[in-house]
């Protein structure tokens, strides 16, 4: 019984339910935009390669068309409710900052060798850090540049940061590869520190001590 | 009773031998769940109530495409030094089967909410006020080619003809059995040509003899070629890519 009291006070609470849910809801959404986009890349490849069909979403050009024209209101619309919510109420500055790139640079070092504390899931290291901001930083320039490719005629101005039509692609290809890489870091992270899983949904973590 | 057997089997094991089994455990089922959620990617888009969802955000899309849609944004122009040579032959069948159109006979025949529905042989188009423009052909698949057409601006020949331009869609009929439809607003921006020359030169077969609609605000399947027919209306004419699932306003 005391025990029990005990351990209900060492709960701690680390991530706010409009963060949890917007986590899930994105990587919903991010999974079928990066799906379908594989099969839209593979319609008109750049690159000297194409996404193997059975990774990809939709069936057909139309139908990856479809899928990704749909789930990009469910990202955009998220997104917005994640940005607005982690810059009004703090929680960008409270979890992100500050960051140096000393602190990065020794953060990936130490994780890349395994050594990286994870003692207390309440702080972000400053890989943990960057890794975060670069995903929020490339979900923008990929919305940017989709809108760029989505509508280079109303939204010229937008084409024109990337270069045109042509770029945008490009771009949008690259800001992809980028975010997928740190998804899947992201994954092998929480494989590797799997009590990271249940405060994604819980939000609540054991205090360490 | 036999739960508890393993529990206890369990509590006697290092709680790192204990971890590093739910870790694979995990990246079991993490795997298994991805793969099926993409191996069954075709299936999903098939489902009936997934394609109502998809098919219903397409026609949102298509709203959000018309009030995002200005008659005075205009597509960028370009130099002569910028068109694409060669430039890319497409459409649903291949160049050897291309449809050829008798010029001789020819006439583009009017249908519809049209106040003269007189037909128009090839003379009598080309002898109307012409202009040119280099624009970006912008392709569904994704790659894109800079053009020069030249023909009358669409505007110019509705209001000629007296097409009811308060109606909501466009409908043409074309030599190949393509058929497509755009929405007024559209038809109406200046940049919108009835082209029937591409590079100062008659359009060749391939790339639509007699006519294309030249849209450089839409996708390229939406500027039909080899056109026969058009005619106005308000009841939803849909398409040939448009039916299979295609967005319909595709607009740029």
């Amino acid at each position: 019984m005391e025990a029990g009291q005990q351990n209900r006070m060492d709960w701690v609470k680390i991530h706010p339910l409009v963060v949890r849910i917007t986590h899930w809801i994105n990587a919903f959404a991010i999974l079928i935009m990066v799906t379908s986009g594989w099969r839209i890349y593979n319609a008109s490849p750049f690159f000297p390669f194409r996404i193997p069909s059975d990774l990809t979403l939709g069936g057909w050009l139309a139908g990856a068309l479809q899928w990704h024209f749909a789930a990009l209101w469910l990202l955009v619309v998220n997104g917005i409710v994640y940005v607005s919510y982690g810059i009004v109420s703090g929680h960008f500055r409270r979890k992100l900052l500050p960051i140096t790139p000393r602190a990065i640079f020794r953060d990936v070092r130490e994780a890349l060798r395994g050594k990286l504390a994870h003692e207390d899931l309440s702080v972000y290291n400053a890989a943990q850090r960057a890794a975060y901001l670069a995903i929020i930083a490339c979900g923008i320039v990929l919305v940017l540049s989709g809108l760029a490719i989505w509508k280079p005629v109303q939204l010229q101005e937008i084409t024109a940061i990337f270069g045109g039509y042509e770029g945008a692609r490009i771009v949008h290809f690259l800001a992809m590869a980028l975010l997928v890489f740190i998804v899947l870091t992201h994954i092998v992270m929480v494989i590797l520190v799997p009590r990271t899983l249940p405060t994604m949904f819980t939000g609540r973590t054991r205090r360490a001590s | 009773m036999k739960k508890r057997t393993m529990e206890t089997s369990l509590a006697d094991h290092s709680p790192k031998l204990i971890r590093s089994i739910e870790r694979r455990l995990f990246l079991r089922q993490g795997l298994s769940l991805g793969a099926l959620v993409l191996l069954s990617g075709c299936d999903i888009t098939d489902d009936e109530s997934v394609q109502t969802v998809l098919q219903g955000m397409s026609r949102w899309n298509d709203r959000a495409q018309g009030w995002l849609f200005s008659q005075s944004k205009l597509a960028p122009e370009f130099p002569e030094s910028a068109i694409t040579k060669p430039f890319p032959f497409n459409a649903f069948y291949s160049e050897d089967e291309v449809t050829l159109v008798d010029g001789k006979d020819y006439k583009l025949e009017l249908e519809g909410m049209i106040r003269e529905k007189k037909p128009w042989t090839l003379p009598e188009l080309y002898a109307l006020p012409q202009t040119s423009q280099i624009t970006r052909h912008i392709c569904v698949e994704g790659w894109s080619a800079i053009g020069k057409w030249s023909g009358v601006r669409f505007s110019d020949f509705l209001a000629r003809v007296g097409a009811d331009t308060s109606a909501k869609y466009i409908g043409f009929k074309c030599a190949d059995d393509y058929y497509t439809s755009i929405d007024m607003a559209t038809a109406l921006h200046p940049q919108t040509l009835l082209t029937f020359r591409f590079a100062d030169q008659i359009l060749p077969p391939k790339y639509g003899f007699p006519m294309k609609l030249r849209i450089p605000t839409k996708l390229g399947f939406k500027n039909p070629k080899h056109i026969m027919s058009m005619y106005v209306t308000n009841e939803y004419p849909g398409g040939y890519w448009e039916d299979q699932g295609y967005n319909w306003f595709s607009g740029s």
